[in-house]
């Protein structure tokens, strides 16, 4: 995507609200299942749909996580904090509101440090407070249906300050979060499941001056369409203030086909949601001792991480941010890098290899890490040369075995035994006549081709450093 | 002494030592007509109830009350058994699950004789505001009997039901109870679980035992009293037995009398049975003095302003989607949810919701909302004050007994009525109606005790004493 341009010298204001489900094993106030892509209404029961005289009951994990997510956002955990009622019909909303929390939430304050071309931006968090989310309407030739298994799945939002300006920082804010989320363990953060909604606030103004209006674009399912959505919003904004026109603050939907921004009817605009403290729940009261216990549980975060890579490997800035970006691959590498010496080769093949066979496999990491640093070994002591780690690695991340077993029986071995490479070069020479022809009458090339053809006869496990030099006193003396 | 004339305590005794079966006692009182109308719906099944609890009662270690059967208040879930709460929004609610009140009782092996009539989702003083049915006070069928549990009241004064459950918000066991001349327990918020009564306002909400006796009232008490793990307000501590424990008299006690709760506005009536009431006590060797409740006036504006806010965010789910009434014919969403409550829902009902709605609303929650909780505080801190004087406070539960059908219509006039039960309400404190005395028309009257959070003992001692003062 191209890098934005500002229009006009407007610069746009974003704030991010970031719905996260919690993978808790139950629902926030009853003790349904949560697990995604059940049949539907088989995962609810009187107290999630709402019935009468039924109460909610706070699941603790829900705090829990949520607070081991304040944590690693560098949030402030309050000891003393409500839940609320947002009062509004429709028919996902079973109770005709939802609990969630107003004005004392679970945790404030905090922030992320995002990489962006200029340098490192930090993004402010104001709050994150936990909350239920609603049902799913599935529309359909019978009309409107309603599947309540998501309702009262416990949620998390996450509140960014308006520190936002440009669709790529939106991206970049949007990409850290899910990363440090996923560290924590407390969500899966699928796009595509819903576990990760993103809204967006967007405002413009001349740098300097006082805040515009801002309108609010709600539930963008993929971080290319809260960029596009951004840069959609922005156009119109500041092409309604050239013509004059003021901005309302309303609810907008992004249109993914069209790529335009449309005002939501004026009715889903007047909300007033009545918030009260929510009489069923006695407020959240938690000690210092039990946030610390919390906090101790945290995973060494990203950032930690990216930096001990960089001073404790050597590994430039890129491939430790890389490594670091995902729990899963960072502690597959750690768990690596501690069993061989090859560090550098190792992280090699890591960014090369394995990066490429997990982008293709859902980031997943099908071979033991132990063996990658085997390999890493293998390749560093001249046992096999490059060519065959790949090969290897390939071959290990379809059927997993011991690497030195594989190339055993595959008899990739790299050959160091210099008679067996002189053999080579003088079978290569023999064979080609033509080639040594022309590189007789200077052709440097036919040097490599001459090589490929000596590499071609032992299926490629000669030790290339080695072949050279005796290709070379081949040719050359 | 006939079958429905007999305290619990009696029938529970016979019922222990195979006097009497369950099925007989059960059949008689399914065999009364029900002439005033307590009854929403009558249970067909009882006597297989009665049965079961026999049959329990054969193989032995049952409880005390197996076989009882008991009236339970419409808003009072009870499985498999319709729960309309009076409302034509849940004419047809038959709940999948039992409130946890009721499945203590039916554990112990009570039999549910059926569902009593009410005051629209509690919202009443006077079972007028019933969608069903009118309900009359046995002691005069032209007067109201109280509300909102006005059903449950006339089912244990008409002999219909030895022992009914009711709720209180704002009084609906305790005044229902002194017009109909029996004994209502409004306990300490949070010793009852909700769980399963239909919410009219959660902060203030409780079910209580209707009675003739007041150890009865303590026997079922100790069954419904207890932690929930399905109420998050339900009060985490152990609830100790009283009944057999609530003839030790009052010496000793020292009993307030709040002043601005026998202020202008209460009659001759109602004032010389609370009078008659503290001497009495004094007599039996309690001290009675004359406190303050400073903010009690105000309690009764805050009581409507809190209760209709939180109705108005709990009704809100009878939308006509899920269960419930459903308008036939609706254009689009909104007009379902428009069609649908406005047929489902009577007027005092639509009232409360639309005071409770202007409450929340923008612009209007710190002058209403916001200010009605500290009115609630300050309320709390009054009775805090009075309870480092007093062991228990004695008042009127009304300003009269009960008034004739039709006697009251203007809304304000009947919230009026609440005066002197919604401060107890709002600070959460158990509170005892007992009969004492009657009216000019010699209608029953009842007397109130309040007590500090979790001491409804002493409230069924002090009320134990007024009783056998007056029935010797």
């Amino acid at each position: 995507m191209a890098e934005w341009k500002m229009i006009d010298g407007y610069e746009m204001i974003i704030g991010l609200e970031v719905h996260v489900e919690l993978k808790t094993r139950t629902k926030i106030f009853c003790s349904c299942s949560t697990t995604y892509g059940a049949a539907p209404n088989t995962q609810c029961c009187p107290v999630c749909m709402g019935y009468p005289g039924t109460l909610p009951v706070l699941n603790g994990e829900v705090v829990h996580y949520a607070a081991l997510a304040g944590l690693a956002l560098g949030c402030d955990i309050a000891l003393y904090s409500k839940q609320d009622r947002k009062n509004y019909f429709y028919p996902d909303l079973p109770k005709a509101y939802q609990i969630s929390q107003f004005d004392l939430p679970l945790c404030l304050g905090g922030g992320l440090d995002v990489e962006m071309p200029a340098g490192v931006k930090h993004i402010g968090i104001t709050r994150i407070h936990i909350e239920e989310d609603a049902g799913k309407l599935i529309h359909d030739e019978r009309g409107t249906l309603i599947d309540c298994n998501r309702c009262g799945v416990p949620l998390i939002e996450i509140v960014s300050e308006p520190d936002i300006r440009t669709p790529q920082e939106a991206a970049a804010y949007l990409r850290k979060l899910r990363t440090v989320i996923l560290y924590t363990g407390v969500s899966d953060c699928r796009m595509n499941e819903g576990s990760l909604r993103c809204d967006v606030n967007l405002s413009i103004r001349k740098p300097g001056e006082p805040l515009g209006t801002r309108t609010e674009m709600k539930n963008l399912n993929s971080f290319q369409s809260v960029q596009r959505a951004i840069e959609a919003e922005y156009i119109r904004q500041v092409e309604a203030v050239r013509r004059g026109e003021a901005i309302l603050q309303e609810t907008r939907r992004f249109d993914q086909a069209t790529g335009l921004t449309y005002a939501m009817r004026r009715k889903e605009n007047a909300h007033d949601y009545r918030y009260f403290p929510e009489p069923d729940l006695p407020p959240l009261v938690l000690t210092s001792e039990q946030i610390g216990a919390w906090r101790s549980e945290l995973p060494a975060l990203p950032d930690e991480r990216k930096a001990a890579y960089v001073r404790d490997y050597g590994l430039t800035s890129y491939a430790a941010e890389q490594i670091s970006s995902s729990k899963v691959v960072a502690d597959w590498f750690e768990e690596a890098a501690a069993s061989t010496h090859a560090v550098k080769t190792l992280v090699n093949l890591m960014t090369t290899e394995v990066f490429r066979l997990m982008a293709a496999d859902d980031e997943l990491i099908p071979m033991s890490a132990l063996h990658l640093a085997k390999i890493a070994d293998m390749l560093q002591e001249g046992e096999i040369n490059g060519g065959t780690a790949k090969r290897t690695i390939a071959a290990l991340w379809l059927h997993d075995e011991d690497p030195s077993a594989f190339v055993e029986r595959s008899g990739l071995k790299q050959i160091n035994d210099v008679a067996e490479l002189t053999l080579l070069v003088r079978r290569a020479i023999d064979e080609n006549p033509a080639m040594v022809e022309k590189y007789r009458k200077g052709k440097e090339t036919m040097k490599k081709a001459l090589m490929g053809a000596a590499m071609g006869l032992c299926g490629g496990r000669a030790n290339p450093v080695k072949l050279q030099r005796l290709m070379d006193q081949a040719l050359d003396n | 002494m006939s079958i429905m004339d007999m305290p619990l305590t009696e029938l529970t005794w016979r019922l222990a030592s195979r006097e009497i079966t369950s099925v007989e006692v059960t059949r008689a009182f399914m065999a009364q007509e029900d002439s005033i109308g307590a009854f929403i719906t009558r249970c067909d099944d009882a006597l297989l109830q009665a049965e079961r609890a026999d049959r329990l009662r054969a193989e032995g270690d049952a409880h005390p009350l197996c076989g009882v059967p008991v009236a339970v208040k419409d808003n009072i879930c009870t499985a498999g058994v319709r729960t309309s709460c009076a409302s034509r929004m849940l004419e047809n609610f038959v709940p999948p699950y039992n409130a946890t009140a009721w499945q203590r009782m039916q554990q112990a092996g009570c039999v549910l004789l059926g569902k009593t009539n009410m005051d629209e989702f509690g919202m009443g003083s006077s079972t007028e505001n019933s969608a069903f049915c009118v309900t009359r006070n046995p002691h005069n069928t032209g007067h109201v009997p109280g509300g909102s549990s006005g059903g449950s009241a006339a089912a244990v004064a008409a002999g219909l039901a030895p022992a009914a459950l009711g709720s209180d918000t704002g009084g609906s066991v305790r005044q229902p109870a002194a017009f109909c001349g029996v004994v209502g327990m409004k306990p300490t918020y949070g010793t009852v679980s909700r769980y399963g009564l239909v919410a009219f306002a959660s902060s203030l909400d409780t079910i209580g035992p209707v009675t003739s006796t007041v150890a009865d009232n303590a026997m079922i008490l100790d069954v419904l009293a207890g932690a929930d793990p399905l109420d998050a307000t339900s009060a985490r501590r152990e609830h100790l037995p009283m009944a057999g424990q609530i003839s030790q008299g009052v010496k000793g006690l020292v009993i307030g009398i709040p002043a601005e709760l026998l202020a202008e506005g209460v009659s001759a009536d109602v004032r010389h049975a609370v009078e008659s009431a503290a001497h009495a006590l004094e007599a039996q060797g309690a001290r009675v003095e004359e406190i303050s409740l400073p903010h009690a006036q105000q309690a009764l504006p805050a009581y409507y302003v809190l209760s209709s806010a939180e109705a108005s965010s709990n009704l809100a789910r009878y939308d006509g989607v899920r269960y419930g009434r459903r308008a036939k014919e609706y254009d689009d969403l909104d007009d379902l949810y428009v069609r649908s409550r406005s047929e489902g829902f009577g007027e005092e009902v639509k009232r409360r919701i639309l005071l409770g709605t202007y409450a929340l609303s923008a612009g209007y929650y710190d002058a209403y909302y916001k200010t009605a909780q500290q009115v609630r505080q300050l309320v709390k801190q009054d009775f805090h004050v009075a309870f480092t004087r007093c062991d228990a406070l004695l008042s009127p539960v009304a300003a009269t007994g009960a008034w004739r059908f039709g006697e009251k219509t203007d809304p304000t006039e009947m919230y009026m009525s609440d005066l002197h039960t919604v401060p107890a309400s709002l600070a959460g404190i158990p509170a005892l109606s007992v009969p004492f005395g009657k009216d000019s028309r010699g209608l029953p009257l009842g007397v109130q005790l309040m007590g500090r959070p979790f001491e409804e003992r002493l409230l069924y001692r002090i009320g134990h004493v007024l009783e056998v003062i007056q029935h010797g």
